[in-house]
């Protein structure tokens, strides 16, 4: 009773929420692997709810039924020993069976998963403490780029994912598109993913991988092909030049001040690699690797504060005058 | 050995039953006061202070468990930064594995199997003296670092790269690695006495087929431990020497490899569930016999179950690792192989209630206890199978599923019987009951605590909430279940608190005991509650694997053993068949000696290699010293 009133609140607070955004979850499959592998859950959920319910059945008969009269402990009757052994027997022979289904019905979702072609769109993603890399390797190596934090890929296709860790351990998790991979130092892991339709789809690091293990999302976004390839045009291209005063200035001060050291912003002197690329960080959803929604007035907190924002990330405070923050954060917010 | 020559007075042949009591006392006896206590080789004692230790931190770490939940109440929540919840969350786990389940359950081993094999010692008494000393510095350890702050924060798997030199700057990861050291070594030195104990010392006529099934369970679990530790102190050490000599086994840069680690981890890490779970399962299996009035049906298929739990652990590491990557084959082995555990767990679940079925149950509150696992469990279980599958666990790997997973395989599959353990045997530790009523409120309100807490984290994982995140942002869909969860968990801590309340209480005033207060048919309650020092007046011959059922009143005995010093009588490992009488060790002083000795050996090597070298001459001295002859007559023997 108390159980089933538990799992109906649960429930409750479940329905209550799917109004929400579910943009991370299992359960909201919107792509091709997400999806089967939700009809295998659903499956074997239910299945082993159902085993769960007999069994319940079988324990609370065998609490609650009448009993004959009294006897001592050691007397035992032959004929009910046998029939039990039978009961149980079968009961052990049809474990086996439903986990022998379970084995099979994994290995065929596995194998059935789609795999990437070679001439698929390739993402090498990096992960690092607390920022994701996003390179798209081309064919032609003039047309490949690099992004952070953000996943733009054609809805509709294969897209193949090549996962490196470049410190520790971390995992790239889409939820809503496909299961988890690790990103391992060392070695090359691949997954492939598809988005059925256009959406913005949230991932979320699920290795364990530090301080900032928490604020280490990223999101995938599906866009229509043409939207993609438009998309994927303007991200090619350098960075836009200042269109005023202050984002030249801002420009100026970000070349001038440690930023360019870790940063790159191509088409500019900033370099860096050990932060994530900026050159179109202004076209980003987010700063932080899914912190904040990117604005001006977010770009300038996060610089004028980086670690209480994110404590323990590896962006330092470097000291502004207010106006250098002010002109850094519109040019930032300007590199479209 | 046998034959030596003893006067023929002190046999206990010789003695009538006050003067045997007597003089059996005073050759078992443990001094009063604080040098009594330090020197102690009382399996009866150390074991008593191993579960009441092992309770200790099961505190500490429960207090730990409800801090996360406060700081993940509500979203972005500022009550822990990352730093500190790092620390305790590496703390909760590796406490609660380390320090509270395994050692509670060796703990459990250490007072009942000598008990209930029918001997007056553990063997290797002093070894087991020292064994204790071993747990408690690593307890300490641990603890006192967190509290400067140098607590562990790299999770209770320490993962390289982010446990190695490069990422883990300081101590702390030194400090939980050596932890392990602390742990596993206390951890090994009970393997090998019970393994001894239950193969040499059982009462003649305790054949194998009549050996308690906790004892069996014990004695599995024991392999395991034996097996699977090598592996654990292979990686901790092969960790320490990365990152204070500057080894490269872990550098993929230098050819080393991140994912041996993770091999290593596990090869051990997951037979450490079934070294948690198989004494429970033991547990289970007696307190089902003795309450639902009848013998366990199924003796057979339940050691064999227990047999094919303990090989097949070392078969399914590989599923803590189904997203690194592995070859798919390789991954459809496993797959299969996780999955069959759940035959030998099917075979005890369908005996257990088989056993009920054909009972007449009486409700105390073991059986209550007994009950809920059963519920528990078979979620706990059925969740195992769903993430035995690869595809499955590619969503749910590193998410509260898996959290909610291992709760309910861990707290309902392992901490319920155990509570209920304590219930049924707390008579036998103290010679006084513990009360129905608050045993009643205790495990409603931790049952019912339990669902509310863990299961909605089933839900939170597949809505795609990762583990170790110190908090999550409100826009995403998680608050109200994790507010519920934590409101919950409120539930479950007021259970265990009327538990420790009834524990405490009961241990002053609660009723006297008697011998056997349940009409149980094991050993132990052949014995007076609390036991004697020397356990048994004369060794009991059982004929059967219920001997108060087969045989009330009185049982057959053994006599010949002396009374003037400390013999046990060896037995065949096969038909236990009296073979020859031994001597058991005095007290001593010596393994506590030894113990801080290593103590500070170990210690000394977070901080520099040398003490490997250096510390180990007094190592060495305190050893000479233990093993000194020392002219008793048990030196004799």
């Amino acid at each position: 009773m108390i159980r089933r009133v538990a799992r109906l609140l649960a429930l409750l607070a479940a329905i209550s929420l799917a109004g929400c955004e579910n943009w991370q979850s299992a359960l909201q499959a919107h792509g091709a692997s997400a999806i089967s592998l939700k009809h295998l859950i659903i499956f074997i959920v239910a299945v082993c709810s159902i085993v769960w319910a007999l069994v319940m059945v079988a324990m609370i008969y065998a609490l609650a039924r009448r009993r004959a009269a009294w006897r001592a402990p050691t007397e035992l009757i032959p004929e009910r020993e046998r029939r039990m052994g039978r009961i149980v027997t079968a009961c052990v022979g049809l474990t086996v069976v439903i986990i022998s289904i379970f084995t099979l019905a994994s290995f065929f979702t596995t194998r059935a998963l789609s795999v990437a072609g070679s001439d698929d769109l390739t993402i090498r993603i990096s992960g690092m403490q607390w920022w994701w890399g996003v390179q798209y390797l081309r064919p032609n190596p003039k047309q490949a780029f690099d992004t952070a934090n953000e996943i733009h890929i054609p809805a509709g296709r294969n897209v193949h994912l090549v996962l490196e860790g470049d410190d520790v351990i971390h995992s790239f998790w889409v939820p809503s598109l496909a299961g988890k991979q690790d990103l391992i130092p060392g070695r090359i892991n691949e997954i492939t993913i598809r988005a059925e339709r256009p959406g913005i789809y949230r991932g979320q690091c699920a290795e364990f991988c530090g301080l900032q293990h928490a604020h280490m999302s990223f999101f995938v976004i599906a866009d229509e092909p043409q939207d993609f390839e438009r998309w994927a045009a303007a991200q090619r291209a350098p960075a836009t030049q200042a269109s005023d005063e202050e984002i030249a200035a801002g420009r100026d001060a970000f070349m001038s001040k440690p930023c360019a050291a870790c940063h790159s912003i191509r088409g500019t002197k900033a370099t860096g690699t050990s932060g994530p690329d900026l050159t179109h960080v202004g076209s980003r959803k987010t700063i932080g690797a899914g912190l904040f929604e990117t604005t001006r007035g977010s770009l300038a907190a996060w610089i004028a504060d980086p670690q209480t924002l994110k404590p323990g990330n590896n962006m330092p405070l470097v000291p502004l005058a207010p106006e250098e923050l002010r002109a850094i954060s519109a040019y930032l917010a300007s590199l479209k | 050995m046998t034959e030596t020559i003893a006067r023929a007075e002190t046999l206990d042949t010789e003695l009538d039953g006050t003067r045997l009591a007597t003089a059996l006392a005073q050759t078992w006896k443990t001094e009063r006061g604080l040098w009594g206590a330090l020197t102690t080789v009382d399996h009866k004692i150390i074991g008593r202070r191993y579960i009441v230790t092992a309770f200790v931190f099961l505190v500490l770490g429960g207090v730990l468990a409800l801090l996360m939940r406060l700081q993940l109440a509500q979203p972005e929540a500022r009550v822990l930064g990352p730093d500190r919840f790092n620390q305790v969350f590496t703390m909760h786990g590796a406490n609660m594995m380390f320090l509270f389940a395994v050692p509670v359950m060796e703990a459990m081993g250490v007072y009942l199997v000598p008990l209930m094999v029918g001997t007056r010692n553990i063997a290797f008494p002093r070894l087991n003296a020292f064994s204790y000393w071993i747990f408690l510095a690593g307890g300490l350890l641990l603890w006192i670092a967190f509290a400067l702050d140098m607590g562990p924060d790299v999770g209770w798997f320490a993962y390289v790269p982010l446990s190695g030199p490069q990422y883990a700057p300081g101590k702390r990861a030194d400090i939980w690695a050596q932890m392990i050291t602390f742990t596993e070594l206390a951890a090994l030195a009970v393997a090998v006495e019970i393994v001894v104990t239950v193969f040499k010392q059982r009462a003649p006529g305790m054949s194998l087929d009549r050996i308690p099934l906790f004892v069996w369970s014990m004695l599995v679990t024991s392999f395991v431990v034996i097996m699977a530790m090598p592996a654990i102190m292979v990686a901790s050490t092969s960790l320490i020497l990365d990152r204070l000599v500057g080894t490269h086994f872990f550098n993929p840069a230098e050819g080393g490899d991140v994912l041996l680690w993770q091999h290593l981890f596990w090869f051990f890490g997951h037979p450490e569930v079934y070294i948690i779970f198989l004494p429970a399962v033991g547990m289970v299996s007696t307190l089902i016999a003795t309450f639902a009035r009848r013998p366990i049906f199924g003796y057979l298929a339940l050691v064999m179950a227990l047999i094919a739990t303990g090989i097949l652990a070392f078969g399914l590491w590989v599923h803590h690792m189904f997203v690194t990557g592995l070859p798919r084959l390789g991954e459809s082995f496993f797959t299969a192989s996780s999955m069959a555990i759940a035959i030998p767990a099917g075979i005890q679940i369908f005996c257990w209630i088989a056993t009920l079925w054909d009972g007449r149950p009486v409700f105390k509150t073991p059986l209550l206890f007994v009950i809920g696992f059963i519920v528990t469990f078979v979620i706990g279980g059925l969740t195992g199978v769903m993430v035995a599958s690869v595809p499955f666990d590619t969503q749910v790997h590193d998410t509260y599923f898996v959290v909610a997973h291992f709760h309910y395989v861990l707290i309902g599959g392992a901490v319920f019987p155990l509570l209920g353990a304590v219930y049924y045997w707390f008579p036998k530790f103290t010679g006084r009951m513990m009360s129905e009523r608050r045993g009643k409120w205790a495990f409603w309100l931790i049952f019912i605590g339990f669902h509310l807490t863990f299961f909605p984290m089933h839900i939170l994982g597949l809505e795609g909430m990762p583990r170790r995140i110190y908090t999550y942002q409100p826009d995403l869909p998680w608050h109200g279940l994790n507010l519920f969860v934590s409101a919950s968990a409120l539930i479950l801590a007021a259970g265990f608190l009327i538990f420790f309340i009834d524990a405490i209480i009961s241990a002053r005033s609660g009723n006297p005991a008697g011998d056997n207060p349940w009409d149980a048919p094991t050993l132990e309650w052949a014995t007076s509650s609390p036991p004697p020092a020397y356990n048994f007046a004369h060794i009991p011959v059982v004929g059967s694997a219920y001997p108060l059922w087969d045989q009330p009143g009185s049982l057959n005995v053994a006599s010949g053993l002396h009374s003037d010093r400390r013999e046990i009588v060896i037995t065949t490992i096969t038909i236990a068949e009296p073979q020859a009488r031994e001597s058991s060790p005095q007290n001593s002083i010596w393994p506590l000696l030894t113990a801080i000795t290593t103590t500070i050996m170990l210690i000394w090597s977070i901080f520099s290699p040398w003490a490997v070298v250096w510390g180990s001459i007094p190592v060495a001295i305190t050893l000479i010293g233990w093993f000194w002859p020392s002219g008793t007559p048990e030196d004799e023997a």
